[in-house]
């Protein structure tokens, strides 16, 4: 029954997605260069049995997963001292805001003059895309701690240590959560345009190489789809750590 | 014997746009150790003010607040502030709350103990892995006095406690508090508009006059427990100091 229901409330997304793809290939089948849904999924099995996509897939997640943790290891901390310290957030905040809304992309050219064409290249633009809206979001977290739980906290008079671990912490969770969601997103965005420019292996470098190398269409589309996916699926695993007990009163009501 | 806490000549104002606002005006009384004194006075009359500035919350412009004969330096678990919004934690279980305040001298399964003990005694058995998020305004309630409790605070300052809650729960938990009073000896000093509230549970009433706060009238209420609030003693009591504070009932 419950599934009969879930299968009722996905109909019409699937059937925009059919529609979608009837539209493609009608219009396809006119065209002598553009792929029919057929060819595509003709082609990714291509990838797949030749070994080929997973080595993408995995350089680009292994690409995203780096950069992504580094900047997590950074922001956190230095987003849940910005929000406690109001010396520090002055002191921050604003070459933060300015860098902020800097495309990564723009970052490319110095990325490669100091890291090279290698994996470090894309690490370092998935750190910078992804490290500020998390520093933001830990921030914001901070700052909207209601003042009636620091002050439960100070009237029971615990050390400073037990108030940031206990309370500061745990209450900014919630919106260091939606910070990663948010940074792991931007990350997956980038990582495909970082690898359409340089390297051998990732997901941006099977689209552009597939295009240079005998027009492959069916592959880049191919790609295409194979991006969005894995992005869903990422999204999707963020998305259970909001289903943690102790930060689910967040995201309620 | 000297009174538990003494509030001396205290007065404090506030900034605002059009100058400032005086909030409180030389307010003086006492309590006594194991009195339980009820505040109660029109809405915005600068009880919370008052409250604030005797937990050590605030501190005042004039006068001082002192409990046990020393001034106060800032809130500490001697005594512990229940407010009307509740502040339980809702990231912690209802464990973790009440073992929250406790110092790392009980050892970890001793504030496990103690806190369990404190759940039963507010009738919370069988929720102590509970989060907050997933109880009723009456158990939040329920958490917050036990986290209180806890702690073995000397006093308990109530901030309209129980205003949030419908009429049967507030009832209720006034019972329960008067049960648990009866148990463990706490001084305790409630803020409220609820005059039935007040003459319910309280040993002495003060009636605050509107702002700038000071203190209109003071009644004690001589009767023992349990109270009957049908008894025509009670409702004379409430209908005197509804009197006072110009409602005619």
């Amino acid at each position: 029954m419950a599934h009969a229901r879930a299968l009722l409330k996905a109909l019409p997304a699937l059937a925009v997605i059919a529609a979608l793809i009837a539209v493609w290939w009608m219009a396809a089948a006119q065209s002598p260069i553009f792929p029919t849904p057929l060819q595509v999924f003709t082609g990714a099995r291509e990838l797949i049995e030749d070994g080929t996509l997973w080595e993408h897939i995995g350089a680009s997640l292994f690409r995203v997963g780096t950069g992504f943790l580094i900047a997590v290891a950074f922001a956190v901390p230095l987003g849940l001292w910005m929000g406690w310290v109001k010396g520090a957030y002055l002191m921050l905040n604003p070459i933060f805001q300015m860098l902020r809304p800097i495309s990564p992309i723009a970052w490319i050219p110095l990325a490669i003059l100091w890291f090279g064409v290698g994996d470090l290249s894309p690490i370092f633009l998935i750190f910078l895309s992804s490290v500020f809206p998390m520093i933001v979001q830990t921030v914001s977290g901070v700052h909207t701690i209601e003042r009636r739980y620091l002050r439960a906290a100070a009237n029971f008079g615990v050390s400073r240590r037990t108030l940031f671990q206990r309370v500061v912490i745990p209450a900014a969770l919630p919106q260091v959560i939606v910070g990663m969601r948010i940074g792991l997103g931007v990350a997956w965005l980038v990582v495909v345009a970082a690898e359409m420019i340089a390297l051998r292996s990732g997901l941006g470098y099977l689209i552009m190489d597939s295009r240079n190398a005998g027009n492959r269409y069916d592959l880049v589309i191919a790609g295409m789809i194979i991006i969005g996916l894995i992005g869903l699926m990422l999204d999707g695993a963020m998305r259970l750590l909001e289903g943690l007990k102790s930060v689910r009163w967040r995201y309620l009501r | 014997m000297t009174p538990k806490i003494v509030v001396d000549q205290v007065s404090k104002s506030f900034p605002t746009d059009k100058g400032t606002l005086r909030v409180i005006d030389e307010v003086s009384f006492s309590v006594a150790d194991g009195e339980f004194v009820a505040m109660v006075g029109p809405s915005g009359c600068g009880k919370s003010t008052l409250m604030n500035i005797i937990a050590g919350f605030e501190r005042p412009d004039a006068g001082s607040a002192r409990v046990d004969g020393a001034a106060l330096g800032g809130p500490s678990p001697k005594g512990i502030v229940i407010s009307q919004h509740g502040s339980v934690f809702p990231w912690l279980t209802v464990r973790q709350n009440l073992m929250f305040g406790l110092d790392d001298s009980h050892g970890e399964g001793g504030k496990e103990t103690l806190a369990d003990h404190y759940a039963a005694m507010v009738g919370l058995k069988g929720f102590e892995k509970s989060y907050p998020h997933e109880l009723s305004g009456g158990m939040l309630k329920r958490v917050e006095l036990a986290r209180a409790l806890v702690v073995k605070p000397e006093i308990l300052y109530m901030d309209e406690p129980f205003s949030a809650l419908d009429a049967l729960m507030n009832l209720r938990m006034r019972n329960e508090l008067l049960r648990i009073l009866a148990e463990e000896r706490h001084t305790v000093l409630l803020i409220t508009h609820d005059v039935e509230e007040a003459v319910h549970m309280a040993d002495r009433i003060v009636v605050l006059a509107p702002r700038p706060t000071t203190i209109q009238a003071t009644f004690d209420v001589p009767f023992p427990h349990p109270r009957k609030l049908s008894s025509p003693d009670l409702q004379a009591l409430r209908a005197a100091i509804l009197r006072e504070l110009g409602v005619e009932a």
